[in-house]
């Protein structure tokens, strides 16, 4: 009866959720390496626009798209405060006390990382919050076939991800049935010492594999009986499909990236030093 | 125990696209020493209800910030009472409460995971008593319930209950749940994926645990024969809500109503019906038993006329 | 030529475990068989045997003349569509389109054939509408017409349901019964139906029952019904309504053994009006 959503897939229809999902990873590729060429805010500013425009066409409420980044706020926070303690810049000090020192360079130096640890996480949780698992799968089988000619077994790694896909929300419910069928009978699994937490699943752990080798036989049988007999002759009736929608994406990744690269290669003598570049 | 449920609401996935509300406004009260039938299509609520009665499933309301909200709005008005528990307390002891109240889930075979068969049933026992139970102890209770679910104990104990037959593991998990006398047995379809003869010996098997082991029995069941058969009482669910809470010799006259909501009605109804349209009123409480014995008695009647 | 052909078959699951000793049966094109038995009397084993995911150890098994060997087991499970019992073990793909599509990937059946067979199986099916449809969120009965979809798109001749009711509820349990007797009606796609259920039974041309590995009794479905005796010896339950017939002849009321409720109906008023 409970109903698992698997992911986080945001269920609207928009520009972005409409993308082909190869184009939607490539974009991710894209998008991460022109974090990383960034060296300066200024084009850190222009990812940080195009994500913003992403989210705006994607109609993922913006609640939603912070609460990825909360996610990791623990990690932002530490990032920020060892940069700040540690850097060594060759400015003064502004503050400096046994190991530590605070340099204006250090303070400019943790915003750059977090603001790339932000952008990073946002644009990441946004290819999940607008691709459903299945369409990703999809994407990445496309995107893997030329590992065909070096003898990857593509085919049967998107087939395994296809039926984990299926197989977990089935195996999420069995397991809280499971939970609860022993709950019933006294189990306790949340209070305890750690050892006794771990010795609590047990009983959950043993009947889930059971079942799961158990299905496992019965779906091996059902492929049979449709006829698998693994990628000979095998044909595919999903086809992707580019539109215009990709190639204004593509459009707009790559001129992204392009920017990028031009301003770390000429940013220093346009901005000077306080906007140039941070690394 | 008896078990009262008034104004009982569930929401799964509350404030999400998968929002889903199992159960609207139930109240329904269950007597004990009842052997009650709970009917209705899957997704009427019927699991979700049962579920809140040894609290796997909690009451928004014991939620401290529900009850806060709610005591503003001065409508703090659900009631789940079972026994002397109050369910709508967070003060609740869960633990005495599931030692009271032993549910069967669905294919309870499925959860079994011990070495042994008497390690398995064991498993509640040891779970819920507050001492150390010497093996004494632990070795007569095992023998009791198997004995109750009709296992004997010399044959079985020891076994690994994988080895069990389909049936045989079946009476093992039930055992494994009535090891702690609950007062209260509720068991979800139990009878589900046996063959007729296995379901047959099944429902026995739960009258002689009626009579001897548990005061009250709840079942969950599609089988309109098996609930008109085996309760005293019985509630329909639909949509969340209960639509009738009669006895089976009640609630089967009211076959038009329950073709409406699209569930089936027992054959020995349809016979009733069906000598009805002939115009021959057959007046029984739709067990078998009862149907031959109204129709014999009939045939009686109208001989000596 | 008949549809299906078991032929002196025997098979067993290794020293000590369950056996088939022999067995023969003969299903023609079209006919609508139902096979029961008590739980572990064999009735899987024999779908299992029909496409080849057990291989019998002796004796020949044909279909439509085609002998399932090494040889021609994939032009044989072509022909011979198997669902199971649980609906949640059957589908591979998380979409019900991706998953009807299976069969016809696997068989190298080209792009547009392959969507004019989900169009074929899903509208057989009454599924139609939910091609987009994520698998996890049907009713227990959808997925199972799903499953049923998914071997239509194999363009099977005979269509082999293992329990498939089982697990189901009275209104999943109808809805496949319903897509099963149309495509035997409509599609004279030869049905072999393995079950617990006697209304559903009763529903076949011919039934047998099988108890050890063997095939014990065979006839319509009324005629062994009517066989009391024999069914209990075989541990199958007999049907309530003939329970019920059994115990008012028993009383003293000359009613026939019948299976069907209008008919009970009609000699019950009419032994009750002229004993008045």
């Amino acid at each position: 009866m409970k109903d698992v959503s698997f992911g986080q897939y945001y269920p609207v229809k928009s520009f972005v959720h409409r993308l082909d999902p190869r184009l939607k990873l490539l974009f991710l590729i894209v998008f991460i390496a022109a974090i990383f060429v960034a060296d300066n805010f200024w084009s850190l500013g222009l990812c940080a626009l195009v994500l913003i425009l992403a989210v705006a066409f994607s109609r993922v409420p913006v609640g939603k798209v912070l609460r990825a980044v909360r996610g990791v706020i623990v990690l932002v926070v530490f990032t920020a405060a060892i940069n700040v303690l540690f850097y060594t810049g060759k400015s003064e000090p502004l503050w400096a006390w046994w190991i530590f020192s605070v340099t204006r360079e250090g303070i400019v130096f943790s915003v750059f990382l977090v603001a790339r640890l932000v952008l990073l996480v946002t644009c990441s949780s946004m290819l999940t919050y607008t691709t459903t698992p299945v369409a990703l799968t999809d994407g990445v089988e496309s995107l893997l076939t030329p590992l065909k000619w070096i003898k990857f077994p593509v085919h049967v790694l998107a087939l395994i991800m296809s039926i984990a896909l299926r197989f977990i929300p089935i195996l999420m419910d069995e397991t809280e049935r499971i939970k609860n069928a022993q709950k019933a009978r006294g189990a306790d699994f949340e209070s305890g010492s750690l050892f006794k937490r771990v010795k609590a699943i047990v009983p959950v752990l043993i009947p889930l594999l059971l079942s799961a080798f158990r299905r496992a036989d019965e779906l091996g049988d059902a492929m049979d009986a449709r006829c698998y007999m693994g990628d000979k002759k095998r044909t595919k009736y999903k086809k992707l499909v580019f539109t215009w929608r990709d190639l204004v994406a593509f459009l707009i990744g790559a001129l992204m990236l392009a920017a990028t690269i031009l301003l770390r290669i000429y940013g220093a003598d346009l901005f000077g030093v306080l906007l140039g570049p941070v690394i | 125990m008896r078990i009262v449920a008034e104004h009982l609401s569930y929401t799964y996935n509350p404030k999400s696209p998968f929002e889903t509300k199992a159960l609207d406004d139930v109240s329904l009260t269950i007597e004990e020493g009842e052997f009650f039938g709970i009917l209705g299509h899957t997704g009427s609520g019927k699991s979700t209800f049962v579920q809140h009665l040894n609290g796997l499933l909690r009451l928004p309301s014991s939620m401290k910030r529900y009850r806060e909200k709610r005591k503003k709005e001065g409508e703090c008005k659900t009631v789940l009472r079972v026994g002397d528990f109050d369910l709508a307390s967070k003060k609740t002891d869960f633990r005495a409460l599931r030692r009271s109240v032993g549910m069967v889930f669905q294919y309870p075979e499925y959860q079994l995971f011990a070495e042994t068969v008497k390690d398995d049933v064991a498993f509640g026992l040891k779970n819920f008593s507050d001492k150390k139970l010497s093996a004494d102890e632990i070795g007569r209770a095992v023998r009791d319930a198997l004995a109750a679910v009709g296992l004997d104990y010399g044959e079985v104990a020891n076994k690994s209950p994988f080895d069990l037959s389909g049936g045989q593991k079946r009476r093992a998990a039930i055992a494994g749940v009535i090891v702690t006398k609950p007062e209260v047995l509720i068991l979800d379809e139990p009878a589900a994926g046996l063959d007729p003869l296995g379901k047959r010996e099944l429902m026995e098997l739960l009258h002689r645990l009626h009579k001897s082991w548990c005061k009250t029995v709840v079942i969950v069941s599609h089988d309109m024969d098996e609930i008109a058969e085996n309760c005293t009482m019985s509630a329909v669910f639909a949509e969340g809500r209960v639509v009738f809470s009669l006895p089976p010799k009640e609630l089967f006259k009211r076959h038009e109503e329950l073709e409406r909501l699209g569930l089936d009605i027992p054959l020995t109804a349809k016979l009733c019906r069906a000598l009805g349209a002939r115009g021959v009123n057959v007046d029984c409480d739709f067990t078998v038993e009862g149907f031959v014995r109204a129709v014999l008695a009939l045939k009686e009647k109208g001989g000596r006329a | 030529m008949y549809a299906i052909e078991f032929k002196d078959v025997a098979f067993s699951y290794g020293e000590g475990g369950f056996r088939i000793p022999k067995l023969d049966l003969a299903v023609k094109e079209g006919e609508f068989v139902a096979v029961l038995g008590h739980n572990g009397s064999g009735k899987s084993t024999l779908a299992r045997l029909a496409n080849g995911i057990l291989e019998a150890e002796r004796g020949s098994i044909t279909v439509f003349g085609t002998p399932l060997d090494e040889k021609h087991l994939y032009e044989v499970r072509k022909q011979v569509g198997v669902v199971f019992q649980n609906p949640d073990n059957q589908t591979v793909a998380s979409i019900v389109e991706d998953d009807v599509a299976f069969g016809a990937e696997n068989v190298g059946a080209p792009r547009e054939e392959i969507a004019r067979r989900i169009d074929f199986a899903l509208s057989a099916v009454g599924m139609s509408e939910y091609r987009h449809a994520t698998v996890s969120r049907l009713s227990g009965g959808q997925k199972q017409r799903v499953a049923i979809a998914g071997v239509l798109a194999l363009k099977p001749k005979i269509m082999i349901l293992d329990e498939s009711t089982a697990m189901l509820d009275p209104r999943g349990r109808k809805e496949i019964v319903d897509v099963v007797l149309r495509l035997n009606r409509e599609e004279k796609m030869t049905v072999i139906l393995i079950t617990h259920f006697v209304e559903e039974a009763l529903l076949a041309d011919r039934a047998i029952v099988m108890n050890r590995g063997e095939i014990v009794m065979r006839g319509t479905p009324a005629e062994i019904f009517a066989r009391h005796e024999e069914l209990t010896t075989y541990n199958l339950a007999l049907p309530r309504i003939a329970v019920i017939a059994q115990r008012l002849s028993e009383g003293g009321m000359s009613v026939k053994s019948t299976l069907e409720i209008e008919k009970l109906a009609d000699e019950i008023a009419g032994e009750l009006s002229c004993g008045s």
